[in-house]
């Protein structure tokens, strides 16, 4: 695996990093501390193409590559946990959705709002019954003429309120199971569908995590997504990709939390020396730091593979299980070395800390990684 | 093209002269600063300093001039000379300085100047060297600032007496040595113009020194009105209004006591500022802030010391939170007193402090301010 | 309508700067950056571009390598690209330097209501001189120190900034105008612009490309053709450390104070 970054990837990278640090940084404490959605970033990030990365510009994409768009997620998670994921939600969970499964006319009506940034996307698979066990959706599609009839609800949607195109899925025929699930494309401003609570969360506070309640909702014929039946593979497939997202969001987490304990025990001082020389602090930071490169080596791989077509499931599994674990570990060691000031709403690594555990359970908890990784190895 | 490198440069025996700026019929400062500078030069060449005053019934601010060393000034008075204009001011300027031939030329760096400068240089082929921090001709006195002012080796600098022109040995002992910091302050170079005339040389305000007034030699001085051409053809911008500004911009450069804030102060941005504009006030000073506070939108333009803000050199330089990189120094290090406070025990700023206090700004100002305010009721 | 924008590429003199034992500046050592005050003018070139749908020209004279940094500023929107790179432009002090940007601006085209656009000044020679002759040079007028720019026809209104205050100017096309960071805010690289960067014109202009200029001959360029010579460089001494006060207290702040009143300085 070649990891030579192209001279375009190179300067996209140096682009995210330099917005991170200038537009969202500076917003990161406020919005975990206020749980505020960062509207205006998003507004921004849509101008700049960051919300389309890799889809064909055909589409109003930015015609980039999907190891782009993982460097995306990761450079802003690096300074802020819950921008990193309003991305990745958006991109993995809805637009490519659209884009792999869509027909044409799907495409060319809903990508070109959602990959500019004008309209937010998310994903509603998971239920109060139906989490890690996700086949057991309880909310139904009736076909009625020329549109279908949903009913029920959806819990932890990352975007839920402030998505106006969402991906659904319910059960079009209840007794053929994980075969009677369908995927729909739903407008927020169809009649039926209203936003339920909002959750209050320990980490990833600016992201808006809600329940999607379909009452009677009204979905057009024409927006079932892939033939009735599919809705399972797609909502499958489409977490494969998610599972890039989420792998690039806890690395940036990871990362950032190395950057600032690096910065800080080089400028605190006890026992008359910097905490940077002693050995304890070199070597913490020496195994973070090969922990992180680990988990990008496999983040970006899975990104590759994605790219060019090859399976990546298992790849994306793998980077989500082994990087989601790493930044947990990372932040809280960043935490340690920072003592009592670390555990202070003063400095961003208990941020980081809080943040970076959600990436062990959405999306796949890191136990279904690890069911998928060891069924590939044929181990029964 | 032949002429190119052929400058008759002996027939430029013009004297030293100097741009005085004005504007709305005011002296700006840095032109009583560049004639007691330039004062000194045309001494040490032994010839005479005047200055070249443009603008329209300026005539009656001309003669002092002469009391900070002019001998005489060249008032070119104009309706069209009124309000600056590069076209205006760079035609009537070349177009004297072709007829009387002066060796140097001395324009403050002001935006004016710097607009004004290196257009003129372009018409007249010369060099012309920016924002100058120093100037000599007189060897002696140049290598005695040498040796103060760098890290060159004692052996070099007395060896240094000629530079390398077209690939021949040239006697640099009648040029003019324009020095001026380069690279952000981290490298100074002197800079000469060794094959054309005048040598220009724009400087920075507020480096110069400006020289006792005298009255008798106010009144000696000569007013020359030379003669140009100017019309309205020859003008091609055109100068719709001019707006002072309504706030009262900060006076660093002529202030007692500076107090810097920077990057430090993040955290809590009015409540910074708010602190140093406290410190400032006890200490009867001003607020001044290092670049990333300007560049951050904290503070305005005109609050910036360092580099490619104002070079101060006040009683009081207090830095909060500053780290002390190369180019802020470049504005503040001769401050006759610096004080430093900032969190990191290792910050740049701490090598050129005379008193540093290695803690929270916002935890150390209210003291010192406390402590200040005792101590000066206690005298 | 065509805006050309002067750029260049200079070491970035915020972060740690390297001398070498000569006095020289070990530029290898230092991350090469656009010029901060050129990516204002770029960014108002592309304002006006959004308002009339000109092309954007950015041009820069240095080595093969600023190739890079052209490419990042077609990804924020420019159009093409041309270098003006060649050993005999070595050596160029500001007058030699506007002399061959000038021949290039000619032989890119410099038309009736065309504008060339440039910062302020590089913060590697912080000369502010080489705009200005440019000008001189094309023979155009030029409006320094640019806070704001509107364009209303032939007719460019500038709002130029002085120390105290600020001008209103009006100044017809042709035209070169300097830019401050107070006119706008620079724009990021958009992803699709990096991704069809590659892709965009670009040209390199060496010396057999303007050698018919009237302004190129090799006794105005290089060092033949600069006014100036540098006479010596140097580092200045580091006032020496003065004193750490031994903690962050109110004892510390009380001994301070007593300091400066025993010193006359309060």
């Amino acid at each position: 695996m070649d990891f030579h970054l192209t001279r375009e990837q190179e300067m996209v990278r140096k682009m995210y990093r330099e917005f991170a640090e200038n537009e969202v940084k500076p917003l990161a404490e406020e919005l975990d501390e206020e749980e505020r959605f960062p509207m205006e970033t998003v507004e921004k990030m849509g101008k700049l193409g960051m919300m389309g990365i890799y889809f064909p510009k055909k589409y109003g994409g930015a015609g980039g590559d999907v190891l782009s768009y993982a460097m995306c997620v990761e450079e802003l998670s690096k300074v802020c946990g819950t921008t990193g994921v309003i991305v990745s939600a958006h991109t993995s969970l809805c637009c490519a959705p659209i884009y792999e499964h869509g027909t044409e006319e799907q495409k060319m009506k809903y990508l070109p709002d959602l990959l500019s940034g004008k309209k937010i996307g998310a994903f509603g698979l998971t239920e109060p019954n139906a989490g890690t066990d996700a086949s057991g959706q309880q909310t139904t599609a009736v076909l009625e003429g020329d549109h279908y009839v949903l009913n029920g609800s959806k819990c932890f949607i990352t975007n839920g309120t402030v998505a106006s195109t969402i991906v659904v899925f319910a059960m079009t025929d209840p007794k053929a199971g994980n075969h009677g699930i369908s995927a729909f494309i739903v407008e927020s401003s169809f009649p039926g569908f209203s936003v339920g609570k909002k959750e209050k969360k320990m980490g990833i506070r600016g992201s808006s995590t809600c329940d999607l309640i379909f009452e009677d909702c009204i979905v057009p014929k024409e927006n079932l997504l892939g033939k009735e039946g599919q809705g399972f593979k797609i909502a499958m497939q489409t977490l494969d990709g998610g599972r890039i997202g989420i792998a690039a969001q806890a690395l940036g987490l990871g990362e950032g939390a190395i950057d600032e304990a690096v910065k800080y025990t080089q400028e605190r001082v006890q026992f008359k020396k910097r905490l940077s020389q002693f050995q304890n602090t070199q070597f913490q930071l020496a195994d973070m730091h090969t922990r992180m490169q680990a988990a990008q080596y496999l983040v970006y791989a899975a990104a590759c593979k994605k790219e060019n077509h090859e399976p990546y499931s298992v790849d994306a599994a793998m980077a989500k299980l082994f990087a989601a674990e790493a930044a947990s570990d990372v932040t809280r060691r960043a935490v340690q070395l920072f003592g009592g000031y670390g555990y202070t709403r003063e400095y961003p690594v208990e941020r980081m800390m809080r943040d970076a555990k959600i990436t062990e359970i959405y999306e796949g908890t890191s136990e279904v990684q690890r069911m998928v990784i060891s069924r590939a190895m044929g181990v029964k | 093209m032949s002429t190119f490198n052929s400058a008759d440069i002996a027939a430029f025996k013009g004297g030293v002269w100097v741009f005085c700026e004005q504007r709305q019929g005011s002296m700006m400062p840095t032109s009583f600063e560049l004639i007691s500078e330039g004062r000194k030069l045309a001494d040490e060449l032994g010839t005479k300093l005047y200055g070249i005053l443009l603008g329209h019934n300026i005539e009656g601010i001309a003669k002092e001039l002469g009391g900070y060393g002019a001998d005489g000034v060249y008032v070119c008075d104009h309706p069209l000379l009124e309000h600056y204009t590069t076209d205006g001011y760079t035609k009537v300027i070349c177009d004297v300085i072709k007829e009387y031939k002066p060796e140097i030329m001395l324009i403050g760096a002001t935006n004016i100047g710097r607009d004004l400068g290196p257009r003129c240089a372009a018409r007249l082929h010369t060099g012309l060297c920016a924002d100058c921090t120093h100037l000599d001709v007189d060897m002696g006195i140049y290598k005695d600032f040498l040796r103060e002012a760098s890290t060159l080796a004692p052996e070099k600098i007395d060896a240094l007496n000629t530079a390398i022109v077209l690939g021949e040995k040239h006697d640099v002992s009648r040029d003019l040595k324009m020095t001026r910091p380069a690279f952000g302050g981290h490298l100074m170079a002197s800079i000469i113009c060794p094959r054309f005339r005048p040598a220009m040389a724009t400087v920075r305000p507020g480096v110069m020194k400006k020289a006792p007034f005298d009255q008798a030699k106010a009144d000696a001085c000569e007013i020359i009105k030379p003669e140009f051409s100017l019309t309205e053809d020859d003008m091609e911008t055109q100068v719709v209004e001019v707006v002072k500004a309504a706030k009262k911009l900060v006076d660093l450069i002529g202030a007692d006591v500076v107090v810097s804030v920077g990057r430090g102060i993040s955290k809590d941005v009015e409540g910074g500022i708010k602190l140093a504009e406290e410190l400032a006030e006890v200490l009867g000073g001003v607020v001044g802030g290092s670049r990333a506070t300007i560049d951050s939108g904290w503070l305005s333009a005109d609050h910036q010391v360092g580099q490619t803000g104002k070079t101060v050199h006040p009683k009081i330089y207090v830095a909060l939170g500053i780290s002390g990189a190369i180019q802020h120094k470049a504005g503040m290090q001769d401050s006759e007193c610096i004080i430093a406070v900032n969190k990191n025990e290792t910050a740049p700023i701490f090598e050129i402090a005379d008193y540093g206090i290695c803690g929270d700004l916002f935890k150390v100002t209210p003291m010192l301010i406390e402590a200040i305010k005792a101590a000066k009721a206690a005298k | 309508m065509k805006i050309i924008v002067c750029v260049k590429q200079v070491p970035d003199t915020s972060g740690k700067v390297a001398v070498n034992p000569d006095g020289t500046l070990n530029r290898a050592s230092m991350a090469a950056i656009t010029n901060p005050d050129d990516l204002n003018a770029v960014e108002a070139a592309l304002v006006l571009k959004e308002q009339t749908g000109a092309e954007v020209v950015v041009v820069s004279m240095g080595p093969p390598p600023a190739e890079g940094m052209l490419r990042e500023i077609i990804a924020r929107g420019v159009d093409r690209a041309v270098l003006i790179s060649g050993r005999e432009f070595g050596g160029s002090d500001t007058y030699a330097t506007s002399q061959i940007i000038a021949a290039a601006i000619n032989k890119i085209g410099l038309d009736e209501d065309d504008v060339v656009f440039c910062g302020r000044q590089a913060i590697d020679g912080d000369t502010a001189q080489v705009g200005p002759q440019i000008a001189e040079k094309l023979g155009i007028p030029q409006v320094s120190y640019a806070a704001e720019i509107t364009k209303e026809g032939k007719t460019l209104t500038i709002k130029r900034m002085l120390e105290d205050g600020y001008m209103t100017i009006k100044v017809n096309t042709p035209c070169l105008i300097t830019c401050i960071k107070e006119l706008n805010t620079p724009r990021y690289m958009s992803v699709g612009g990096i991704f069809e960067c590659y892709e965009k014109p670009y040209e390199v202009l060496d010396y057999n490309a303007l050698k018919d200029d009237p302004l190129i001959d090799p006794a105005t360029i290089g060092l033949k053709g600069s006014p100036t010579n540098i006479l010596t460089s140097f580092t200045p001494p580091q006032k020496g450390a003065g004193m750490m006060l031994e903690g962050a207290d109110k004892e510390t702040c009380e001994k301070l104070a007593g300091i400066l009143a025993a010193k006359h300085l309060i």
